[in-house]
């Protein structure tokens, strides 16, 4: 059983997926889809605490060796991201209306969860795999998946955002493909481990560069890095809260690990920051994202597409971490993947909590719930400290790695410049406190949510504080798998 | 190899190159999808004239083989199907949400769309 | 008790205390007893630790380890241990004049004010006991958060528009410069603890030094200086407890706290006074303490003029830091007290104004002592501690801050000293005087109501304004807290040995 965990971890929800689909019965699917996503938490922390106990763990699906076989591998890095995803889903699986916000026809809602499984099982599978094509393909499953759960917003722009959105994620998908071509023309394998053996005397390579170039353009549209970003707020905002939360807090982050994976698993960090300068490239769109993203947001009138934009900045810090290239930028980056999972899907669940009693986000219509329901605003608020980067919360640890990351360097300017754009982000957190707190209700009787949103969306409020004080599990993973993936690829 | 001798690669990058045209500069929607398509057509293009090898048969090993046979890579081929059934879902999801973007705007125009919306707004 | 416990209770005693208030909200007597019972419960913690501190020990308190070499962890030494006194002792009055301020005004969302209050307390107390920079930030920002509410308690536009450049300047200096220099300085030493003598010496070029010293200079926004200083005047809004103990006492002194820490354990007055890395801060603090004082003077609303002068006085206990003397820093340290208790003597005096006759404006004060003669009498003592008179206990401050100047040669900074002084006297005597000895202005016998700010739940005070005959005092609540921080300025200035006993061992190794 344990020696299967790798190939189980994925196939829990790839399987219970179309026996949703064949029960058709809501409360059955919706108890599946639960008891999945805790399932899937379950195994992958035991897939972590293995990692962590010894070697990486390789599993050879099917049993064929690699690298005919796909293998999939298992270290630091992939425990954490793995932890990282499945956590929100189980989390946010359990929110208590997930389909709230939906534009769901009765009967419907099994398909809903059949789509949610799936999306699931293509994030676990993209992390763990150890076959680049098959990257590819887990990368479509969860993509497909994200489009139609985000065409089923109310809103009726939804199907639009949803259509742009695949637009989009299609290009990136289809260069990353063309990407692995090129990689498979030059090295004749599939299996990432062979591919970096062979790429390493394949440095002047012409057609390692072209395939550099799409690999990283593709998963740059996925990952939504500025200025490739467009789709993401349409994408976010006008999707069901819910699933806002599940995709901002998980799909995004595994596009991150995949980039990190292929620079300093496949390519090697010396090929990519120093004979293609890479990070010539990303630290300026890094700021510029930062910038731009907060900016935005500050004068965004719905609170989900304030949120949406906040992630293009909060992916800028990700993207900076990587491109300094050490072992503390490395941390920060990491570091704040768990972070920004865990205070965006947090935030994302209250916008859930507040769309679920008001039914809309736009912040006109959220004046003065911070009387009506306090216990989400307050979650919110908390939130949003977070998002700042205040002390004993997850985003200050994030940004303490950056800025030692920075200093380190002898950067001093983009060490000021990651601390100024942290302001903006006072700026919207405030403006959004201001209409909670001090504008006059709409309605005075709305009332709170009910305890099966609140407990979920604290579950991840809270954890941002608990991990802003208690780091081993954030941090001090992120700096481990740091430390491999700088070791491996030098 | 001269430069029309790598013909193949000529095919694909101008197939790819009509596909995100037309995906960037046509409003209408099932043109859109329809660029989509040949824009993924043509990187399944570059994966099975990259399995091919000259002079090479089915990779097959025949019963009374004498001597090493040449065959072309099947593995490229193999992938593609994969990537096949990838391109029918995302077109099916693309149709499917084009039904529905018609449904509720009654075109599938993309800058009356934006008019549409335009107006809902102020 | 083990120091310890007393560490942990001083901190969690205010928390608690909120999580009760916020819990009793809707029963005002049983949430105000439980807020003052949590006033006496601190006190009676932070008070046990000072004989143990006196005697040399050094109790310590390390909660966890967040990061590798960053830890949030407590340690009592002088400087604290005085700073924890003051921010605590004065809150068990404070906390009875709030009481009685807030009911004679019916001020909205009183629950909401306690929980902050006690909040804003638990941090200061945070920052009192900080061991490291990070516990020391942590706190200096939980402490900003936890005022903005109180700022902003009206929920006007003017309230929103104050809270805004609040939180504004005090988070982008705080985390601008602040939060820079503390990674810098973990980035260069590998370590944030405080430790006598400094942690920097040594380990950095001496233009990285005094750049480190910028950063944290006007990292500590909340010490108000030029040209950080807006944010005191916009934070007058509040209500009167608020000024007084917040933004006369806890939050500002946060800010020159972390000044004089930061200089004394973080730098080592050694390494400062060798390299003259704060010889600028002198000429900032210098010129933030006459400017300011010229602003106070122009100020008819008296909460402003208050602001400016409390702006002023900060300046004197930075510049007392930045001579990087020990005298200078003995009567920094020092200065923290006897401004403290003043200040609030004034803030008082303003809130019992204001309840009692409703007037914010000192150009309508004439002859107000007549009606109000404990007040007014109280306003005196306040005013003449600040100056720095005799037999009041501002005294000491200015006089171990002039002695600073001196031992370290500087001249020129006793006359900023002496001039700032005279100043103080031009924005603080004509409200005695004018209460004094001006008879009543006429007018001043109608409502004042047009005089006061937006809030209307005050019609019990404007009532008993308009009767204008007779000792018409604030309620008793008001004056009792007034008329004991009055007699506590006597009382300091006879008790200042206490002080320098305490204060003296930071001063090793200075010159």
């Amino acid at each position: 059983m344990t020696l299967h965990l790798p190939a189980i971890a994925i196939l829990l929800p790839l399987l219970s997926a179309p026996i949703c689909v064949a029960v058709r019965h809501a409360l059955v699917t919706r108890l599946l889809t639960v008891a999945v996503g805790w399932g899937s938490l379950a195994v992958s922390g035991e897939l972590l605490r293995q990692a962590l106990s010894g070697a990486p763990i390789h599993y050879e699906l099917g049993g064929f060796a690699p690298p005919l076989g796909i293998e999939y591998v298992i270290d630091t890095t992939t425990g954490y991201v793995l932890v990282i995803v499945s956590t929100i889903a189980a989390v946010v699986f359990s929110f208590g209306a997930t389909t709230r916000g939906a534009a769901l026809p009765a009967g419907r809602e099994h398909l809903y969860y059949g789509a949610m499984l799936l999306c699931l099982a293509g994030l676990l599978g993209m992390t763990i795999t150890g076959d680049a094509f098959n990257v590819f393909v887990f990368l479509e499953i969860s993509s497909l998946s994200s489009y139609a759960l985000i065409g089923l917003g109310q809103d009726r722009r939804a199907p639009v955002a949803a259509f742009s959105y695949l637009i989009m994620g299609t290009i990136g998908g289809t260069f990353f493909l063309l990407g692995i071509g090129f990689l498979y023309q030059a090295t004749g394998t599939l299996n990432m481990a062979d591919m970096a053996e062979r790429l390493a005397s394949l440095h002047r390579s012409r057609t390692v560069h072209v395939a550099f170039g799409f690999l990283t353009v593709g998963l740059s549209l996925k990952l939504a890095v500025f200025p490739l970003h467009q789709w993401l707020p349409n994408a976010y905002a006008r999707a069901p809260a819910v699933i806002s939360a599940f995709l901002s807090a998980t799909a995004t982050k595994v596009m991150y690990y995949v980039l990190v994976r292929m620079i300093f698993t496949i390519f090697g960090a010396t090929f990519v920051f120093g004979k293609m300068g890479m990070d010539m490239a990303l630290v300026p769109l890094s700021l510029g994202a930062m910038f731009v993203g907060s900016l935005a947001a500050i004068f965004q009138t719905d609170l989900k597409r304030l949120l949406a934009y906040s992630s293009v900045a909060q992916i800028g810090y990700m993207t900076l971490g990587l491109s300094f290239n050490s072992v503390n930028g490395l941390t920060g980056g990491l570091a704040h993947l768990f972070n920004h999972a865990l205070m965006k899907g947090g935030l994302f669940l209250a916008v859930a909590c507040l769309v679920y009693r008001v039914g809309s986000s736009r912040l006109d219509d959220l004046a003065g719930l911070g009387k009506c329901m306090p216990i989400t605003s307050a979650a919110f608020v908390t939130g949003g400290l977070a998002l700042i980067g205040v002390p004993a919360t997850v985003g200050f640890i994030s940004k303490w790695y950056l800025v030692l990351a920075a200093l380190e360097t002898g950067q001093y300017l983009f060490a000021g410049l990651i601390l100024l754009s942290s302001l903006l982000a006072v700026a919207y957190v405030l403006r959004v406190v201001e209409v909670l707190y001090f504008k006059a209700p709409k309605s005075p009787d709305v009332r709170e949510a009910p305890v099966s949103l609140l407990l979920p969306t604290w579950i991840l409020i809270g954890a941002t504080v608990v991990f802003g004080l208690r780091t081993e599990l954030t941090a001090g993973l992120a700096r481990s798998a740091a430390m491999q993936l700088l070791g491996a690829g030098s | 190899m001269s430069t029309f001798g790598l013909w193949h690669y000529w095919v694909v990058i101008v197939l790819m190159m009509i596909g995100l045209y037309t995906v960037i500069a046509r409003d209408n929607l099932v043109k859109k999808v329809m660029g989509l398509n040949l824009f993924q057509v043509s990187v399944i293009m570059f994966y099975v004239s990259m399995g091919k090898v000259e002079g090479g048969t089915a990779p097959i090993i025949p019963e009374q083989a004498s001597g090493p046979v040449v065959y072309s890579n099947p593995l490229p081929h193999v992938l593609m199907l994969t990537a096949i059934v990838v391109g029918i879902a995302t077109t099916a999801m693309a149709l499917s949400l084009v039904v529905r973007i018609r449904e509720t705007y009654g075109t599938t125009e993309e800058d009356e769309i934006r008019k549409l919306d335009r107006a809902e707004h102020e | 008790m083990t120091s310890e416990t007393l560490i942990l209770l001083s901190l969690l005693a205010p928390t608690v205390g909120a999580l009760l208030v916020s819990l009793t909200g809707s029963a005002p007597n049983l949430r105000e007893s439980i807020s003052t019972l949590a006033t006496l419960v601190t006190f009676g913690a932070v008070a046990p630790l000072t004989p143990r501190v006196l005697a040399g020990q050094r109790p310590r308190l390390d909660v966890m380890e967040v990061l590798p070499g960053v830890d949030l962890a407590f340690e009592v030494e002088p400087l604290g241990m005085l700073y924890a006194l003051v921010a605590s002792g004065l809150w068990i009055i404070t906390s009875l004049y709030a009481i009685g301020y807030m009911r004679g005004h019916n001020e909205q969302n009183q629950t909401r004010f306690f929980v902050c209050f006690a909040l804003a307390i638990s941090a200061a107390l945070g920052i009192a006991f900080s061991a490291n920079l990070f516990t020391l930030f942590l706190f200096y920002e939980v402490l900003t958060f936890s005022t903005f509410p109180l700022v902003t308690h009206h929920g006007t536009e003017k309230a929103k528009q104050a809270g805004r450049i609040y939180l504004g300047i005090l988070v982008t200096t705080s985390v601008c410069f602040l939060l820079l220099a503390v990674v810098w300085t973990f980035q260069l030493t590998g370590s944030l603890e405080f430790r006598p003598g400094g942690i920097l010496a040594g380990k950095a070029s001496g233009s990285t030094l005094t750049a480190l010293m910028v950063l944290y200079a006007f990292g500590a926004g909340k010490a108000a200086l030029m040209p950080f200083h807006r944010w005191l005047p916009n934070a007058m809004v509040a209500p009167t407890p608020v000024s007084a103990l917040l933004h006369a006492v806890a939050v500002v002194k946060a800010g020159v706290f972390t000044i004089l820490k930061v200089i004394v354990y973080v730098f080592g007055i050694e390494t400062i006074a060798a390299g003259g890395h704060s010889d600028w801060l002198m000429w900032v603090a210098s010129g933030t303490l006459l400017l300011a004082s010229l602003v106070a003077i122009t100020q008819d609303n008296l909460k402003a003029r208050l602001a400016y002068s409390t702006i002023s006085q900060l300046s004197y206990i930075v510049l007392g830091g930045a001579l990087a003397t020990a005298e200078g820093v003995l009567g920094g340290g020092m200065h923290i007290v006897m401004h403290a208790v003043g200040k609030i003597t004034l803030f008082f005096c303003a809130g019992a104004i204001y309840v009692a006759a409703h007037k914010t404006e000192i150009s309508t004060m004439n002859g107000l002592a007549r009606r109000m003669p404990f007040t007014m009498t109280a306003f005196t003592i306040g005013s003449l501690s600040i100056i720095g008179l005799p037999p009041f206990g501002g005294t000491w401050g200015k006089w171990y801050l002039g002695l600073g100047a001196a031992r370290g040669d500087n001249h020129l900074f006793i006359f900023v000293l002496m001039l700032s002084s005279l100043l103080s006297i031009g924005y603080l005597m004509p409200v005695v005087l004018r209460a004094f000895f001006r008879p009543p202005d006429p007018e001043s016998n109608s409502h004042h109501g047009e005089h006061a700010d937006e809030d209307s739940g005050s019609q019990h005070a404007s009532h008993k304004g308009g009767r204008h005959e007779g000792i018409q005092e604030a309620p008793l609540l008001c004056v009792g807290p007034l008329c004991a921080a009055a007699v506590g300025c006597l009382v300091l200035f006879f008790t200042s040995d206490q002080i320098l006993q305490l204060l003296l061992p930071i001063t090793t190794g200075a010159r």
